[in-house]
């Protein structure tokens, strides 16, 4: 028997079990192979639903067991790690027909993606917002600022946090008009999420890419309505900034 | 043979454990109960951070922590995975777990992971692969594991023994210890119509380091035939804990742990099945 005929028999009911199995008094393997096709695709379903539950709630329990059950095949686990497991799922949906019409529901997905691994993302100490008070102007323009490691961000045009909030803890929220800007993180041990003011967005995924604060921030400012020292100060409060580099010296 | 350097078989105490999870935590620092050790399956705790593995490393420092892989596919037709070693090598270094094993079966194929614990069939060319793949994890990690018997449901028609002979000759060629998991020997036992007594009675009990016991669901094949599933999702049945007294009475107090993966019980639930394993053990001293 090849363990490739086995595998390609377990994710496609169309291929016949491999002959070499057997049930115990010779004959076709039957409902036993079928043991194994069952514990695969429902066992990484429920990893799918545990992976994205508001997709779940939205979509419904019996409609996405199905859809998982089409997704799992298409997208087996690429590792045994079980937390990196359908990071496609979000352009899954996207080009999934049946749920077209639900146009907001991949960046719930990637807002519940993203949350995951925040919470799996590597531990950082952040640092306090006296250090920069003692920078000289030309110091802090050339500043580099370290965000944690749990940091993403999400830029929908829908409202994807409320509708994120509505499916769990704030039934009664309202939905707004229009797109958020969420940052997800975990400075400790919970995931925080909130929504970002205009510009921060591109704040942070500036600084991020290493970009010195100076630089970043005139970048910023040409958006109208963006705040300099209300972000640099949010950082903080948020606990997000965990190192600053300056002149090759870090803090 | 080669003598590894940590025999971590003989580092789990002969007394009750239970499977981690992570719903339970606060219950189990409250009062443990009868439960004196743990186990975790090492692919959830290989992330780089977060509160998981912040909860192991507390754990750890009061209880002893069995490391349970489940994904190291060493049934497996194709090589085994390096980065998945390296990254077992790295968790085994910082958790100094009291023994590690690993299951007799295959889950990945072509670099895709199936999430199922897959059978293999017992001939000689299945036991030299399995064996080279043993050698390589005890050589790589630097620790003596425990090969398990897993749960099966179908049979191999290229079959040439059974598998205690193919436990054996595994044993023989690398040395690792083994894990017995008394339901997987019931569930196997009636599926493929043999005896799970004479299994117990032949079994090579000088080599177990660790017992596994679990709940199984019971449902029948296209002929009426037992069909038992290894589901890990309810209460041990009366005729395994018999099959346990079995065992004991074979190796004398051994480590115990309770596997409840599915349907997860509050902790009372799960407390009082360790407490009835730690009766048997007293029975068995």
């Amino acid at each position: 028997m090849s363990q490739l005929q086995f595998a390609k028999a377990l994710l496609d009911s169309e291929h016949p079990a491999p002959k070499d199995l057997i049930n115990p008094k010779g004959g076709p393997a039957g409902k036993r192979f079928d043991v194994y096709r069952n514990n695969v695709v429902l066992s990484l379903s429920d990893a799918l639903a545990d992976a994205y539950p508001v997709v779940e709630k939205l979509v419904g329990e019996k409609f996405f067991q199905a859809m998982a059950g089409v997704f799992v095949r298409m997208h087996p686990p690429k590792s045994p790690i079980l937390t990196q497991f359908a990071t496609e799922f979000p352009d899954f949906l996207a080009a999934f027909p049946p749920v077209a019409k639900l146009t907001y529901l991949p960046d719930v997905a990637r807002l519940e993606r993203i949350r995951t691994a925040a919470y799996h993302a590597a531990d950082a100490r952040p640092i306090d917002g006296t250090y920069l008070a003692h920078l000289t102007p030309a110091q802090m323009a050339r500043a580099k600022l370290q965000l944690h490691p749990s940091l993403h961000i999400l830029s929908s045009p829908f409202p994807v946090l409320a509708i994120w909030q509505k499916n769990t803890s704030a039934p009664d929220i309202a939905i707004p008009q229009g797109g958020q800007d969420v940052l997800v993180a975990r400075p400790k041990d919970m995931v925080e999420m909130r929504q970002l003011p205009t510009g921060a967005a591109d704040f942070l995924r500036a600084l991020n890419e290493g970009k010195p604060l100076g630089e970043v921030i005139e970048f910023c400012e040409k958006q109208p309505g963006f705040d300099p020292a209300e972000n640099i100060s949010g950082l903080f409060e948020a606990k997000l900034l965990i190192n600053i580099k300056t002149e090759g010296k870090t803090r | 043979m080669k003598v590894f350097a940590m025999p971590l078989i003989a580092d789990l105490p002969n007394l009750a454990g239970v499977g981690y999870k992570p719903q339970h935590l606060a219950d189990i620092l409250a009062d443990p109960g009868a439960v004196k050790w743990l186990e975790i399956h090492a692919e959830n705790y290989m992330s780089a951070g977060g509160p998981p593995l912040a909860q192991l490393k507390r754990l750890a420092e009061t209880f002893p922590i069995s490391c349970h892989g489940v994904g190291l596919s060493i049934g497996g037709e194709q090589p085994l995975d390096k980065a998945h070693l390296a990254r077992l090598k790295h968790l085994i270094g910082w958790l100094k777990p009291a023994a590690f094993s690993e299951h007799l079966a295959w889950s990945t194929h072509e670099g895709g992971f199936l999430n199922d614990l897959l059978p293999l069939p017992y001939n000689m060319d299945s036991v030299k692969r399995v064996s080279a793949h043993i050698d390589q994890v005890q050589s790589t990690l630097d620790v003596k594991m425990l090969l398990e018997n897993p749960s099966v449901y179908v049979a191999f028609a290229s079959s040439t023994m059974d598998e205690i002979t193919f436990i054996n000759e595994v044993v023989s060629r690398t040395g690792c210890g083994l894990l017995l998991d008394v339901n997987n020997i019931f569930v196997s036992a009636t599926n493929q119509g043999y005896s799970p007594e004479d299994y117990i009675d032949n079994f090579p009990v000088k080599h177990i380091g660790e017992l596994h016991l679990g709940g199984h669901l019971a449902d029948s094949d296209e002929h009426g035939n037992p069909l038992l599933i290894d589901s890990h999702n309810n209460k041990v049945v009366d005729p395994v804990w018999a099959l346990l007294g079995r065992v004991l009475k074979r190796t004398g107090p051994k480590p115990i742990l309770i596997e409840w993966d599915n349907d997860i019980p509050d902790w009372p639930v799960l407390e009082a099945e360790a407490a009835r394993a730690t009766r048997a053990l007293e029975t068995a001293r």
